[in-house]
């Protein structure tokens, strides 16, 4: 049994940002400075943290703890398996390497709030590390709120249509999780208890299956509206676009699929797998739902004109890929779902960080806008046509190993329409994707420059576009790599760590 | 068979793509890096041909690069039909960076860094594809070089480019997502495996319908071979440079098509599986159409690049139809005719670039009279072409001789006049061009500016191909033996 800071790395997974967060607030009075280390400390200890515990649970098995030593179910128990511990690593991975991108942008952007905008960045973490380490479903609840209000505020940041943007994700987002927090009371009225596992044990010997089924359908249609599963995804776009470049980076990757994850942790550990595929018949319909999201989302990429807004619509294409894939309810559709959470948070920064970089350059987003970047931001286009590949599907990169899972438990469990919508959605995204490239690479650039750069921030507005800050170059630069990396290593994760998570009654 | 591990093929496969950065570097002094080109050619080449004896003696290399699936690693494993490939890519590579150095500076093209960048970066695919020990090996490697030779395509970066690189990732790479893709999982998902095997992996796994539905996925889908109704990326590739046109679509992206298909009707679904369902005909009339079709719009071409780009879409359906007939003859002609038409059609695209340079024309209509002031590019155009039609003493007739005996042994005796219809054809778009072109007499203003002789750099590489396919119809080794070897090993001796 470890012992010292390691037998506490649970809590202070949470404990270390959320700290770091206050000490921020207090410290902008002191000097401005100080800021950006604090949280890249947070960050990086957060990551050390999780890459720890994955390791751990590897060794060893599954990470039972305790908040302040009371025992379930009247203190709050946190766990960590091989699901969360993957998913924890790849969402601390992530925040960090957007941190790191955030130290001369941040300031640009947000000037006398970049305080603030830290903050706010380690409290969202926080919400989501808890998300995603929590055994106890109220707890779930308490830190989806924290994760949604850092969220809402973050993308409120921004100028323009942010804050209305943001209030309509406000609306929405709460009304996501109070049937979130209904479903959880209607558990705890049937059970008594609040502990996942408690629950899990009590719910077979419920006389009255509809009440179960009841509070499942409001849990799930909660997190369907916080992970913007078609057709509740109304506050994605505009949230996501109009948000500040960096907030886009960080939001977009994570919180749709730590949603995901808390869905798929629901309906595993708390309404186990036979009773969710077996006796109610949710499947079928809610594969339709993911399908239709696919299709969507990417028809709507595809009538866009501006960088930014199309990607977030291939985010909504690609919760539907996620949602489906866990829904097939086989292994090899599960495995992929889960490793593309994984895979998707790459991508998703990978692309938004990109975008971010070019908007640092060029503030407006329109394809026609782009000419001649390659040439002139050629690392920032090298990582948007690695994550576009990737997108694609293009071995070796990550995007198409999790395909290969999807469409594969797809074909095992003949439904071929999930198979059809993964194929159309690749197809899609060549085109989408092929449209920047060609605006990059073909347009020569504008003659008039002047318009263009006039609040580019850049002192002296010379009118000729470089490369982004080399802060936001390397870990854009990494990000990429990376999505190589996972690539090479997506069969060592899935059979190293996804199959260990997957209940064995899985097929 | 003797299986040697070795890290060779993935040198091979390598040495190219590691010489990318150098290229890079070498952006100012463009000497220094044609130099890099070339020994990265003359490297590549070497490491495949050091193989070579093993190969010929029965033996093959295998190495295993990344395990990124459970069951399906990426593997490289080099036998006689993977050798035959990669030696005439990498040999034909040297020449085409003699042939790319004149006409790129000839015609002082823009960003030519980048050219030879992606050009590196394509034959690293190629032979990856030549090398692929499995399917998913051979899908990664050809959709690397779908997306290599974009670039390369695209050169000129004006309307024309564009709107040929649509129609080149439309066809190319919609149909390896939309059907070779889902055709790959669905055989992984049914059988477990995706290597290759002398028999195939199929049989016995998968209903006949389903297999029938797939071989048809794999043909269409793999639309570098350019089966109609998936060829019209070919002609519109051509506004890409000559050089780019001669090698990689003469050579290389049009023969990994044809490569995958071979491999995929031979090492996936057996020669026995494809006899006992009767699929021979099927395949070989879908052949024989695109062969008669192409052959004809060939004629009424005025472009001379275009009507090459025809040509080789009907050429390469002969291999199909010669690997489709399931004969002995057949496979091994089919197989052959990969080496010879490459030969050849090298040839007449070195000597279509050359007449760019040297005359600034490319159409045919233009070419009356040309013999006389550029005699030895014409020269080399005539002995291509007897290549490409098939007739001695070039070593496209050996090719071809093994086809028409490979119909006789199918009994395909249909796909016997079509062969010899289809030769006839290909005289009639070839030879009135070498005849106008040294027997009649120009109209002077066809000519605006002097006409030279190409430069040396244009003139020699299709000279030293002219005489390869000469040299190749006496002595058609290593490619025969390594062809005949290939068959032995998938019918079984």
């Amino acid at each position: 049994m470890p012992s010292g800071v390691e037998a506490h790395l649970p809590a202070l997974v949470v404990a270390v940002p959320l700290c770091a967060a206050l000490l921020i607030t207090a410290s902008w009075w002191f000097g401005r400075k100080l800021s950006f280390p604090i949280a890249v400390a947070a960050s990086l200890a957060s990551l050390a943290a999780a890459i720890t515990l994955l390791l751990r649970v590897l060794a060893h098995g599954v990470i039972e703890y305790r908040l302040g030593g009371w025992p379930p179910p009247f203190g709050i128990a946190y766990r960590i398996d091989h699901l969360n511990g993957l998913i924890l690593a790849a969402v601390a991975l992530v925040s960090f390497l957007n941190l790191a991108a955030c130290r001369t942008a941040a300031e640009q952007e947000f000037q006398e709030k970049t305080g603030a905008f830290y903050a706010l960045y380690l409290l969202f973490i926080t919400g989501l590390f808890g998300i995603l380490i929590t055994g106890d479903a109220f707890n779930l609840f308490v830190l989806l709120e924290i994760a949604s209000l850092t969220g809402y505020a973050l993308i409120g940041l921004g100028p323009g249509r942010a804050s209305l943007s943001g209030l309509n994700y406000v609306f929405m987002g709460t009304i996501g999780a109070s049937f979130y927090l209904l479903g959880v009371g209607c558990l705890y009225v049937i059970t008594g208890s609040l502990n996942m596992a408690d629950i899990a044990s009590i719910l077979p010997s419920i006389s009255s299956a509809n009440m179960v089924v009841l509070a499942f359908v409001l849990c799930l249609i909660g997190l369907f509206v916080k992970m913007a599963l078609f057709p509740l995804h109304g506050w994605l776009p505009n949230a996501y676009t109009y948000a500040p470049p960096l907030v886009g980076s960080l939001v977009a990757p994570l919180t749709t699929k730590v949603m995901i994850y808390a869905m798929i942790r629901i309906t595993l550990t708390v309404f186990t797998f036979d009773f969710a595929f077996k006796q109610t018949g949710l499947s079928g319909p809610i594969l339709w739902l993911a399908v239709l999201a696919i299709f969507f989302g990417s028809l709507m990429a595809l009538a866009q004109q501006r960088l930014k807004k199309m990607l977030t619509f291939i985010v909504v294409a690609e919760v539907g890929y996620m949602v489906g894939g866990f829904w097939l309810g086989n292994k090899a559709g599960m495995s992929g779902a889960v490793l593309h959470i994984v895979n998707d948070a790459a991508m998703t920064l990978c692309v938004f960080l990109a975008a971010a970089a070019i908007a640092s350059r060029i503030r407006d987003d329109r394809l026609s806008s782009l000419g001649g970047l390659f040439r002139s931001m050629p690392v920032s286009m090298a990582a948007l046509t690695v994550g576009g590949l990737s997108l694609i599907g293009v071995p070796p990169t990550c995007g198409f190993f999790s395909k290969w899972y999807l469409i594969s438990g797809g074909i095992s469990a003949g439904r071929y329409g999930f198979v059809a919508a993964l194929i159309f959605s690749s197809l899609v995204n060549v085109v989408l994707f092929f449209r920047v490239f060609e605006a990059g690479y073909f347009e020569p650039l504008p003659d008039d420059h002047a318009d263009r750069f006039e609040r580019s921030g850049q002192p002296g507005g010379t009118g000729i576009v470089t490369e982004a800050p080399l802060d936001m170059i390397v870990p854009l630069a990494a990000t990429a790599v990376l999505l190589i990396l996972l690539g090479i290593f997506s069969g060592k994760i899935v059979t190293g760590i996804i199959h260990h998570a997957l209940p064995a009654v899985v097929g | 068979m003797e299986t040697v591990i070795s890290i060779r093929p993935l040198i091979a496969v390598l040495a190219s793509l590691l010489v990318i950065p150098l290229l890079a570097a070498s952006k100012r002094s463009p000497n220094l890096r044609e130099a890099w080109t070339l020994a990265a050619a003359v490297l590549k080449f070497l490491v495949v041909a050091s193989m070579l004896p093993l190969v010929l003696g029965g033996a093959q290399f295998a190495y295993t690069i990344a395990p990124v699936l459970p069951g399906y690693p990426i593997q490289l494993r080099v036998d006689a039909l993977g050798i035959l490939f990669a030696l005439v890519s990498s040999s034909l590579w040297m020449v085409t960076s003699l042939y790319s150095i004149g006409y790129m500076r000839g015609l002082q093209e823009h960003a030519q860094t980048r050219y030879y960048c992606f050009f590196a970066l394509s034959l690293s695919a190629t032979v990856g594809v030549a090398f692929s020990a499995n399917l998913l090996t051979l899908y990664l490697f050809y959709e690397i070089l779908s997306l290599s030779t974009y670039p390369l395509v695209t050169h000129h970066q004006d309307s024309a480019a564009r709107s040929s690189g649509r129609k080149y990732l439309f066809f190319i790479l919609g149909t390896s997502i939309c059907m070779v893709l889902p055709a790959m999982i669905f055989i992984a998902n049914k059988t477990g495996t995706l290597e290759f095997a002398s028999q195939g992996i199929a049989a016995g796994r998968i209903e006949p319908q389903t297999t029938t539905i797939l071989v048809l996925l794999f043909i269409f889908g793999f639309a570098k071979a350019a089966i109609m109704p998936f060829h019209a990326w070919l002609p519109a590739a051509m506004v890409a440079p000559t050089p780019v046109s001669a090698l990689l679509h003469a050579v290389a992206v049009v023969k990994v098509g044809v490569f995958c298909i071979i491999r995929v009707l031979t090492n996936i679904f057996g020669t026995e599986l494809l006899t006992d369902l009767g699929m021979s005909t099927l395949i070989c009339t879908i052949a024989a159409c695109t062969v008669l079709v192409s052959s004809m719009i060939a004629l009424s071409q005025d472009g001379l690049k275009r009507r090459l780009a025809f040509s080789t879409i009907g050429q390469l359906s002969y291999i199909v139809l010669g690997v489709a007939l399931l004969s002995q003859s057949g496979m091994v002609g089919g197989m052959l005719h990969i080496a010879m038409h490459a030969f050849g059609k090298i040839t007449l695209f070195f000597c279509a670039g050359a007449i760019f340079v040297g005359a600034g024309v490319k159409n045919i209509s233009q070419m009356t009279g040309i013999g006389k002031r550029m005699p030895f590019t014409m020269t080399a155009f005539f002995i291509g072409s007897l290549s490409v039609i098939g007739l001695p003493p070039c070593g496209g007739f050996i090719s071809k001789w093994h086809l028409v005996i490979g119909t006789v042994e199918a009994g395909q005796f249909v796909m016997l006049a079509v062969l010899l219809f289809s030769s006839l054809l290909n005289a009639a778009y070839f030879l009135p061009i070498v005849y106008r072109a040294f027997f009649c007499r120009p109209e002077e203003s066809l000519f605006t500016g002097p006409v030279d002789e190409a430069p040396t750099w244009c003139l020699v590489p299709p000279l030293l191909t002219a005489a390869l396919s000469i040299v190749l119809f006496f002595y058609p080794q290593p490619f025969l033996q390594l062809a005949q070897q290939a068959v032995r090993g998938i019918l079984g001796g």
